[in-house]
């Protein structure tokens, strides 16, 4: 696929870019980024918009096979191209568990059949997810997983967690750690804190998160193996990540955007789209994952996205399953949290959602270097966006539904074609006779 | 001086939280004039002729499904007790469809008592021509309790505002002391709260209380001791190691209570463990302990809440 961008203001975190330039996609793979390109192939004027390297989403819950009540590749994709993603990575927690080759073959499969963006296979780290013995991760590696996690429960044992680390040296891939001790969360539903004890609701507490992240760093720097810790939601967690990175252990990590843009004070409505794992934390580890993001301790802006069905979430508190959706609002929550409020510049946040994604899970994308794939998003900075309440996901367990945010992608082009367009219809150029 | 009102705000009574101190005085002197209502020969008046109330229980209750269901029969409202068990519940019916399906039944109110937090806002917020009024809901509050309680302190003890209140036991699981914290605070009463740490919720003392570990320290100069209940079935777990060992650092028995003060009030809202928070000489102590006055209040109470948001569906 061939396609010209023209005139929009191009930012290449990874080549340090930001300038007025054009876009020439040629072949499907970014053929140059230069003044006034000339070619005779379909262009697009984004004059007005930034022009970046497609977003790129660690963690994504597309629940086929299995769950497609809550959603199925062919949706999932679709939201990801709406959110302006170009990849995202589908964890492992499906039915069956993504757990051998047969399943991640079929997601690549249904991928290449139905998806609208590329979408990066997570095996799972144990058999059936159970945390009792490996899944085969050199087949899973070879049929295309990107990574490792039994995400949604951790590993709980500490020796099986040693052993996937040191086998993945091998296999060069990361395990994705879900850091959480299920007999310090004791069946909580929300953060422990003032608001948990307000509400008599059950508390998760900060050291459930923090006590197994202190683990995996420990068990990284043993092993030599790169561990990345996923959705991470605690000041202490922050700490571990920080204190190991400095003492060269290779660990790497992520936060979604509802852990920045929102606390535990707003569980007090009881809305279930509120009730998610990890929950949403008190102010100070709130503050400490912006200050994570601010000194580039985290790595990644990652969404969790976690469709799930109406009715599942139309009962009580307690009984709701945990999470939330989030590809279609996460850069739009982002921009208005940490640019907008002047925490980073936008150079930095295209680099929390393309660029570090790509770099630290070795996947393609992530620039716009000659050569590289040609996955471009195109963002709207001027654009309001109220959040509806239907999505192009099946789900709308979304927290952010009738909010209104500042800036959005509104062009999503994967591999040079263009997957998702919204971009204002120009009035066309009047030929007015004087 | 507080400004006076003659009505409540919301349509519910969710919580104590969300009530200002002028409606609390007002649930309060409603329910003074009540009182006298469960003294007459005749025990009823016409208020709530024609209205049906559904008692909507989904957690065992004796004493407040009994005690709601009198103050409706005694306003003459017309009552329907709906339990969990028996229920299309045990088929799998959601709560929202149970309560959706017997609002299309007209009632005025709903009363619900729930294991989960938040279930009565639930139904609050979807249901907008009907009264919630929450009988207690997981360990979240039980705002008629904690009136009841504020009846009571005050019928003996003239006020609420500086009365040292203490309570003592199981303060994470309770819901009673997250309604009674509300309103005492609300009231400008001094509470204390007791417990090991590990009955203790997270950052409680935000909620404007003082802490203390020892039943000793939390009696001494306190006016009201409300004991509350152990559920038997956190002993020997992670809460606590014993009943036994429970019984000798928390329970209030007569030798403990000798360094209260001898006007001291001793509270509970049951139902009691005797032999485990409270000793029976303490439960039965007949000058002090007012255990049965706040089940007799407990009624008018209820009244007055019933009464007032009763007032919101008014003939049209």
């Amino acid at each position: 696929m061939n396609l010209l961008i023209t005139n929009g203001r191009v930012i290449d975190p990874s080549q340090e870019l930001d300038a007025s330039l054009d876009v020439l996609i040629e072949d499907g793979l970014i053929a140059r980024v230069d003044k006034r390109i000339k070619a005779n192939v379909e262009t697009i004027d984004a004059e007005g918009l930034v022009v970046a390297p497609g977003l790129i989403d660690l963690h994504t819950h597309l629940r086929e096979p299995g769950q497609e009540h809550k959603e199925t590749i062919a949706t999932g994709t679709q939201a990801a191209v709406t959110g302006g993603y170009t990849a995202i990575c589908a964890m492992a927690n499906t039915l069956p568990p993504n757990d051998e080759r047969a399943v991640t073959e079929m997601i690549i499969a249904e991928s290449r059949r139905n998806g609208a963006c590329r979408v990066y296979p997570i095996g799972a780290v144990s058999k059936g997810l159970m945390g009792e013995a490996l899944a085969e991760l050199a087949d899973l590696r070879a049929a295309g997983c990107v990574g490792v996690s039994d995400d949604g429960r951790p590993v709980w044992n500490a020796q099986l967690m040693r052993r996937a680390l040191e086998y993945c040296t091998m296999l060069g891939i990361p395990v994705i750690a879900h850091e959480e001790d299920a007999n310090l969360s004791d069946h909580g539903v929300m953060h422990e804190g003032y608001f948990s004890t307000l509400l008599g609701l059950g508390g998760i507490p900060a050291a459930s998160e923090e006590t197994l992240v202190a683990r995996d760093v420990i068990l990284a720097r043993a092993t030599g193996a790169h561990v990345h810790i996923a959705h991470l939601s605690t000041a202490g967690g922050v700490d571990s990540v920080r204190h190991a990175r400095a003492a060269g252990v290779r660990v790497t990590c992520e936060v979604t955007p509802h852990h920045l843009a929102l606390g535990d004070e707003n569980v007090q409505s009881f809305s279930t789209n509120l009730k998610m794992n990890p929950p949403l934390r008190s102010a100070e580890h709130r503050q400490a994952l912006i200050a994570g993001i601010a000194d580039r301790t985290i790595d990644a802006i990652a969404t969790d996205h976690a469709p799930h069905h109406f009715d599942e979430k139309n009962v009580e508190f307690d009984l709701a399953p945990f999470g939330i959706i989030g590809l279609e609002t996460a850069f739009t929550v982002c921009y208005d949290t940490l640019v907008r409020s002047g925490v980073i510049g936008l150079d930095h946040l295209i680099d929390l959602m393309s660029c570090g994604p790509a770099r630290i899970f070795n996947l393609p994308g992530g620039t716009l270097r000659s050569g590289a794939v040609g996955d471009v998003t195109l963002i709207d900075l001027d654009a309001k966006f109220a959040v509806p309440n239907t999505f192009q996901s099946k789900a709308s367990n979304s927290p952010f539904v009738g909010k209104t945010f500042h800036a959005r992608p509104v062009a999503t082009v994967v591999g040079g074609a263009m997957r998702f367009d919204a971009r204002a219809t120009k009035p066309a150029k009047r030929k007015g006779k004087k | 001086m507080r400004a006076s009102t003659s009505s409540l705000r919301s349509k519910d009574l969710l919580g104590i939280e969300d009530l200002l101190p002028e409606e609390i005085e007002l649930i309060l002197d409603t329910a003074e004039g009540f009182k006298e209502v469960s003294e007459r020969p005749v025990k009823k008046v016409p208020a709530l002729r024609g209205q049906l109330i559904i008692n909507l229980f989904m957690e065992a209750s004796t004493r407040t499904r009994v005690s709601f269901e009198i103050a409706e029969k005694r306003l003459s409202a017309d009552t329907l007790n709906f339990a969990a068990s028996g229920s299309s519940v045990e088929k799998g019916e959601t709560l929202i469809d149970t309560a959706e399906n017997l609002v299309a039944m007209h009632p005025e109110m709903i009363v619900i008592r729930h294991k989960y937090p938040g279930a009565p806002k639930m139904l609050a917020d979807r249901l907008p021509n009907v009264s919630i009024i929450n009988a207690g809901d997981g360990s979240h509050e039980h705002p008629t309790q904690a009136l009841l309680d504020a009846f009571t302190i005050r019928e003996r003890l003239g006020q609420l505002a500086g009365v040292n209140v203490s309570i003592i036991g199981d303060i994470a699981h309770s819901r009673v002391v997250r309604s009674n914290i509300h309103l005492l605070t609300k009231m400008k009463a001094n509470v204390t709260v007791a417990a090991p740490p590990t009955l203790l919720p997270a950052e409680i003392g935000k909620m404007g209380v003082r802490v203390v570990h020892s039943l000793d320290e939390a009696i001494a100069g306190a006016d009201v001791i409300m004991m509350l209940r152990i559920q038997l079935e956190r002993q020997g777990k992670l809460s606590f190691p014993s009943l036994r060992e429970y019984y000798n650092t928390f329970g209030l028995t007569p030798e403990r209570l000798k360094r209260a003060s001898s006007e001291a009030i001793i509270m509970h809202p049951g139902p009691m463990n005797r032999g485990v928070e409270i000793a029976s000489d303490v439960a039965d102590d007949p000058k002090r302990s007012v255990i049965l006055e706040q089940v007799t209040n407990g009624v008018a109470v209820r009244m007055a809440v019933l009464y007032l948001l009763g007032g919101a569906h008014g003939s049209e």
